[in-house]
């Protein structure tokens, strides 16, 4: 292997987020900071009812009783929630309804993204291409949402969460922190207070959603919170497949992102949830980047239904994120597919919990941990198992891979068993990339980083395999591309 | 088509390829053949490009280009192929996808267009087949769970498909059966053309009661020290490394 000295010159090099660019549009900000005026300001903004605007005020008054939460293994500086706008809203309002409409350099956003908004594209897109319905937030809004039609024929609710607390208030009401409680931690409690958009999804009884929903994140506007709060309900023996992706403009100062994340499976409903997130890493010394704080949590309520989230975390300065599940329902099923992916000096605390409370309930952990440069990577994870629950299994498994000798993979599992009829499995492994494979691979006509992005690739598969096609092969690149210069 | 001149090589400054030269011209099949230690993996790496392995003089060239400027991938792509003795296991890259992925990043390198999926696992079928391995296993992980011989011939597989001009195969008859020895030894001859070379690096001459060479080097201590006809590795069979030694 090479110096380091060359890794870190091929590092700077290589200005490796392809997503930094920022886009001219104007945007109406809210004061800037955070008090009761700026949540009855984003309420107001909103049209929201009286309801609404209550459960905000509870959850910020909240939230001033909390402390920022240390018992993960990231250094964040101390945050200053005053110096952040709350709100960001494109000026020219788009109408939801056509979107020719759309502000043209937001649409050229989402196209320099790849993102498919217009329907039109959608189905002209080659190949076969899946039909994929998107909802796309841009800061605090949610700009666009396609193929509404053809969802509403078949009774499924897809709309930003604004719309959503209009038109759907007794579905919006009954489930909203139903799943993550405004007093469940310092990040839920402050989004439970400032949400600004994100997306509603409901999928009526016996229904399999006819194609995949999307919703595409991005921030765009400067010293802008994100709080996207997203609720999913699949009720008796639906079906939904949910993907997220996120990107942000490259900043030199750090960005909050704190999303809350609820889904609700009733009787032998399934839903899979997926993200490729990619928000702004930072540069190679640490210069800016997201702080990633997000809640997600999904309650397997009914008998044999199934929740399984994958994710693919390549971006952000900061990751602390537990994607969860709470299986309540007798023989539900929870599972936990992620890659979480560190470069330079980014940091990562990330993983799930399995709470199982039902007879005969399952789930499944498959964490693949990939550090380089001098990053830090940590997986976070805890089964619980009710005094209750009979029956229960839990497989875990947890593979760390190193690329290079300053970087650091944490493994920490958390079992609390209070059922002896329990089985419990836990796995885990630590390995570097070795020389033997670089070389084979490059031996053979793949030039360095090739051989790395295969070789990580290969490291991911049982993850990457759980994503959708498409998502697949864009998670599978981003890879490749978020290691570059890190091996040397 | 493959030239070296007075070569000296090694690793982490410590000599072992000594002042070797060697010619081997186009459609020739060589063999080098050496005692442990004569540095035999080490000539290999060396003219593969293996990081760590460096040349301190002397010159190599393959079709008058310079094989030691180049990185490993671009000797790859120039025509090189290094079969192996311990095949390495990548985990989760299938056979078939690493084999393709190889053979496109070379053709880009040449400047030619992607292989079609289709060709490409019409001809990765039609080798699996010659060499006995299932397209099952191709499938699998790269060498994952492959026994010692199956790892050899997935090597002879990947030679095959990637058709180089010049291939350098260190110990390829090392844990292969009789029968398995037969199935790589038929699978070389079957691939010597005009245009293409062998270098067999090896112990023993057990490979070349199947694959005749043109010619027999003699490795001692990182330098050539004999160099014959086809006889020279009976010879060494009777009397060792030893009793021919200069």
């Amino acid at each position: 292997m090479a110096a380091n000295a060359e890794a870190l010159a091929l590092a700077e090099e290589s200005s490796k987020y392809k997503w930094g660019f920022t886009s001219d549009v104007e945007s109406e900000l809210s004061p800037k900071g955070l008090d009761e005026n700026t949540v009855r300001y984003i309420s107001m903004k909103k049209g929201e009812p009286e309801w609404m605007l209550d459960w905000r005020l509870k959850a910020f008054r909240l939230w001033q009783t909390m402390e920022h939460p240390d018992w993960s293994k990231l250094n964040v500086p101390p945050i200053d929630y005053q110096d952040a706008y709350y709100y960001a809203e494109p000026k020219k309002k788009p109408t939801l309804e056509s979107l020719d409409d759309l502000d043209p350099a937001i649409r050229e956003t989402y196209e320099k993204l790849g993102i498919p908004i217009e329907e039109q594209k959608v189905l002209a897109n080659v190949e076969g291409a899946r039909k994929v319905a998107v909802d796309a937030v841009f800061d605090s809004v949610s700009v666009a949402t396609t193929f509404r039609e053809e969802l509403t024929k078949a009774g499924v609710i897809f709309m930003s969460i604004s719309e959503a607390i209009r038109e759907h208030p007794e579905l919006v009401r009954k489930w909203l922190g139903a799943v993550v409680p405004q007093r469940d931690n310092f990040f839920a409690t402050l989004n439970s207070a400032v949400f600004s958009d994100g997306t509603f999804v409901y999928i009526p009884e016996g229904v399999r959603c006819p194609m995949e929903l999307s919703t595409y994140f991005r921030i765009n506007a400067e010293n802008t919170g994100q709080f996207e709060r997203t609720l999913i309900v699949a009720d008796k023996g639906s079906y939904v497949s949910y993907l997220e992706g996120c990107t942000a403009p490259q900043r030199d100062e750090n960005q909050l992102h704190a999303a809350v994340v609820e889904l609700v499976a009733l009787d032998d409903a399934e839903i899979k949830y997926s993200t490729v997130q990619n928000w702004y890493p930072g540069d190679e010394n640490g210069m800016g980047g997201i702080y990633n704080f997000v809640t997600k949590r999904g309650h397997c309520r009914g008998a044999r239904s199934k929740i399984s989230w994958t994710q693919v975390e390549t971006g952000s300065a900061v990751t602390w994120k537990y994607p969860s599940c709470v299986l309540a329902g007798e023989d539900s099923v929870g599972e936990f597919y992620s890659v979480a992916l560190t470069n330079n000096a980014q940091q990562a605390d990330t993983g799930t919990k399995m709470i199982h409370l039902g007879k005969n309930t399952r789930s499944t952990i498959i964490s693949k941990g990939i550090s380089a440069g001098r990053s830090d990577n940590t997986y976070r994870g805890l089964v619980r198992v009710g005094p209750s629950a009979e029956n229960v299994r839990n497989f875990t498994q947890c593979d760390s891979l190193l690329l290079g000798d300053k970087c650091g993979a944490h493994t920490v599992p958390y079992i609390e068993v209070k059922n002896p009829s329990a089985q419990i499995e836990h796995e885990a492994t630590t390995s570097k990339i070795s020389d033997d494979q670089l070389f084979y691979a490059m031996s053979r006509g793949l030039d360095e980083e090739e051989a790395v992005a295969l070789i990580v690739n290969g490291f991911a598969r049982e993850v990457l395999q759980q994503l959708p096609m498409e998502f697949a092969v864009e998670a599978q690149k981003l890879l490749g591309i978020s290691l570059e210069g890190a091996v040397g | 088509m493959l030239k070296i001149e007075d070569l000296h090589a090694g690793v982490e400054g410590t000599e072992i390829i000594k002042g070797l030269s060697l010619d081997l011209p186009a459609g020739e099949v060589h063999a080098i053949m050496g005692p442990n230690g004569s540095g035999k993996s080490t000539l290999s790496y060396v003219l593969s490009g293996r990081d760590g392995y460096e040349a301190t003089a002397g010159s190599v060239t393959l079709d008058g280009e310079d094989l030691l400027s180049m990185e490993a991938h671009e000797r790859a792509a120039a025509g090189l192929f290094l079969g192996l003795q311990y095949p390495v296991e990548i985990p989760g890259v299938s056979n078939v996808n690493f084999l393709r992925t190889a053979l496109n990043a070379q053709r880009k390198l040449r400047g030619e267009d992607e292989i079609s999926a289709a060709d490409f696992l019409r001809e990765t079928r039609k080798e699996a087949e010659a060499f006995d391995l299932s397209m099952d296993h191709m499938k699998r992980g790269v060498n994952v769970g492959f026994s010692g011989g199956e790892k050899k011939r997935n090597e002879m597989i990947q030679m095959a498909v990637l058709k180089p001009r010049l291939a350098l195969l260190d110990e390829t008859d090392s844990g292969l059966d009789i029968d398995a020895l037969r199935v790589v030894a038929d699978g070389i001859n079957r691939m010597r053309s005009p245009d293409r070379s062998f270098l067999l690096i090896t112990h023993y001459q057990r490979l070349l009661d199947y694959v005749k060479p043109d010619k027999v080097h003699v490795l001692q201590d990182g330098r050539i020290t004999r160099t014959g006809g086809p006889e020279l590795a009976a010879e060494l069979e009777r009397e060792g490394y030893v009793g021919i030694a200069a």
